[in-house]
């Protein structure tokens, strides 16, 4: 019997990249870490602006169900996702935000909850739109799941030519944040009705 | 394949490691096998499959062209066969409608050539973003008279790479058109996919005639019963209609000249469906039940043998890549020593129908069959193989 894969959802609005996220880590894990990793995406009328995610399932062994169902990892990217999407995470699951784009609610007490402000570190990188590699650093960090090289080689491999630079560096600054965050024990698992914001 | 094999030009071969989706990965696997050639009009979930052609061409030097329809798209690929390509159209369920007629000429014009079917929920316009596998009896006979074609469904972006060039290799070897029925999941799923090195991708070239240009019969049965072609422009004159022909190409229209040509057709596929036998075996020898499924419910429907296994029951798996011709032998062979068959598919019965034919009442069929719009639940067939089984 197989082991039951990691399931991870990333959500946010169309256009802040949370497809080139799932693709990243996604790779990280199949390509550059040797293991298996299965991306699918809900289609539909989602587009620029409105609550969209990508699924990765994470495993050792060959996954089989291709869908994620109760994501042990969630990133959320925006307010209309966190709402569409949380009430989906696994009660001891980890909930990783963006902290000026969300504001959640009561959370599960076992639940483990980690936020970073992901666009205001690429506004100081000079882009915004690199504020899903900073995530992805963040997750990296935290989640613990796949090696910083691996999605490192990731980010390099999957980003547009000529941006590699750039988008290393949000890798960077996102996963240093992570780190700092782990060290610090800011990011202890969360009290009933609150949420651990920095 | 006893034949001479060649292998794939480094030119359209991605040797390496990728993280692809199904559809991307299907256009790599044409692209290996030599396609140089596609004709498409994009319907979701197939359109990346013709989006990938198209960048990627220009460098590898081919043609792509976005035609006005499916109509269109299923006869200009005719064109540029029997102009020496290899060439491929690419839809989903209502474009795969629309060529129905061309598919059946392609049957008649003995055309080697790829149809990839992305398949969603029907029917009609349906689910275009969420997958089906109710497009499956109209691989089959979805054109008008009598003729065998073969169906291949692959589970995973890999195997919808190594699939799309063995769609190729057959359409040459058995000179007719090649169906690749992946269906929206495959499609729009990304994983890791391996692309080997050219040189250990094994073609089948395209069988020209050694004949003089006067001498040449454009449908002379060769010993497997399919026919020679002839290289364009190399003073090779012949005829090809959709009208009943002899070998000659020109139209005769009798009892007898019918008789000749389609038993001909049908029977260069069936009596050598041995040969078409692509299945993947999990613990069916000593099963009491035995799964059969194909395409994305083969990964589905594995999880849920496991799940059966757990609970100590005996169930096998047979996962079958080439759907069309079914493999009637195995499932035979195996009919007379299991209690019980359980076939999951994304339609409310199509597949199945093969089954029960071959199994012939000396098991137990139980179909678990939904309209499409996402993959099984593996319990609903978990349960199934257990109420097959009481």
């Amino acid at each position: 019997m197989s082991e039951r894969p990691t399931e991870i959802k990333i959500s946010g609005l169309g256009g802040q990249g949370v497809i080139l996220s799932g693709i990243i880590i996604g790779k990280a894990h199949a390509i550059f870490d040797g293991r298996h990793a299965t991306m699918t995406q809900a289609f539909g009328p989602e587009a620029r602006g409105s609550a969209c995610s990508s699924q990765v399932l994470l495993s050792d062994s060959r996954i089989l169900y291709p869908y994620v169902t109760r994501p042990d990892v969630l990133v959320v990217m925006s307010q209309e996702a966190y709402t569409r999407f949380s009430p989906e995470l696994n009660d001891d699951g980890t909930l990783l935000l963006e902290a000026d784009l969300v504001k959640p609610g009561p959370l599960p007490p076992r639940l483990k909850a980690y936020s970073i402000p992901a666009t205001r570190i690429a506004e100081e990188l000079g882009r915004k739109l690199v504020l899903n590699i900073v995530m992805t650093g963040f997750f990296t960090a935290v989640t613990g799941l796949i090696s910083g090289e691996a999605v490192r080689k990731a980010v390099a491999d999957s980003v547009p030519p000529g941006t590699e630079k750039l988008n290393l560096a949000a890798f960077e600054k996102g996963f240093a944040y992570g780190k700092q965050l782990l060290t610090s024990g800011a990011g202890a698992p969360s009290l009933p009705g609150t949420y651990p914001l920095r | 394949m006893a034949d001479a094999l060649i292998t794939a030009d480094p030119k359209g071969t991605l040797t390496g490691a990728h993280y692809l989706d199904g559809d991307h990965a299907c256009c790599e696997g044409a692209l290996a096998a030599g396609c140089r050639f596609v004709a498409g009009y994009p319907i979701t979930p197939s359109t990346e499959v013709i989006e990938r052609f198209a960048a990627r061409i220009p460098l590898i030097g081919g043609v792509f062209i976005q035609m006005e329809d499916e109509l269109a798209s299923s006869i200009a690929i005719y064109g540029a066969v029997w102009a020496g390509a290899k060439a491929m159209t690419v839809t989903s369920g209502p474009g795969f409608s629309l060529m129905m007629e061309h598919l059946g000429l392609g049957a008649m014009l003995e055309t080697p050539c790829v149809f990839v079917n992305v398949q969603r929920g029907g029917p009609s316009t349906g689910l275009p973003t969420m997958p089906g596998q109710a497009d499956m009896m109209q691989a089959r006979w979805g054109s008008h008279g009598d003729y065998e074609l073969i169906t291949i469904s692959p589970s995973s972006p890999q195997e919808s790479f190594d699939f799309a060039i063995e769609a190729f290799n057959l359409s040459e070897k058995y000179r007719l058109p090649v169906i690749l029925m992946l269906d929206e999941c495959v499609g729009h799923m990304t994983e890791k996919v391996n692309i080997p090195p050219a040189d250990e991708i094994k073609l089948y070239p395209r069988r020209y005639t050694a004949c003089k240009p006067g001498e040449y019969l454009p449908f002379k049965p060769g010993p497997d019963m399919a026919p020679e072609m002839a290289r364009a422009g190399q003073g090779y004159r012949f005829h090809i209609t959709g009208l009943t022909h002899d070998e000659k190409g020109y139209p005769v229209m009798n009892h007898a000249a019918q008789e000749r040509l389609v038993r001909r057709l049908v029977d260069k596929v069936r009596k050598r469906a041995d040969d078409l036998v692509r299945v993947v075996e999990d613990g069916v020898e000593g099963a009491e039940c035995v799964v059969v499924s194909y395409g994305i419910t083969s990964r589905v429907a594995s999880l849920a043998v496991q799940l059966a296994r757990d609970e100590g029951l005996k169930v096998g798996h047979l996962m079958c890549k080439i759907v069309w011709p079914f493999p009637a032998g195995k499932i035979r062979a195996l009919s007379g020593k299991v209690k019980s068959f359980v076939m999951p598919e994304m339609n409310y019965g199509q597949v199945v129908l093969e089954l029960e034919r071959v199994v012939c009442g000396r098991a137990k069929v139980a179909l678990v069959g939904h309209g499409g719009g996402t993959v099984h639940d593996p319990r609903e067939i978990l349960k199934a193989i257990k109420e097959s089984l009481l």
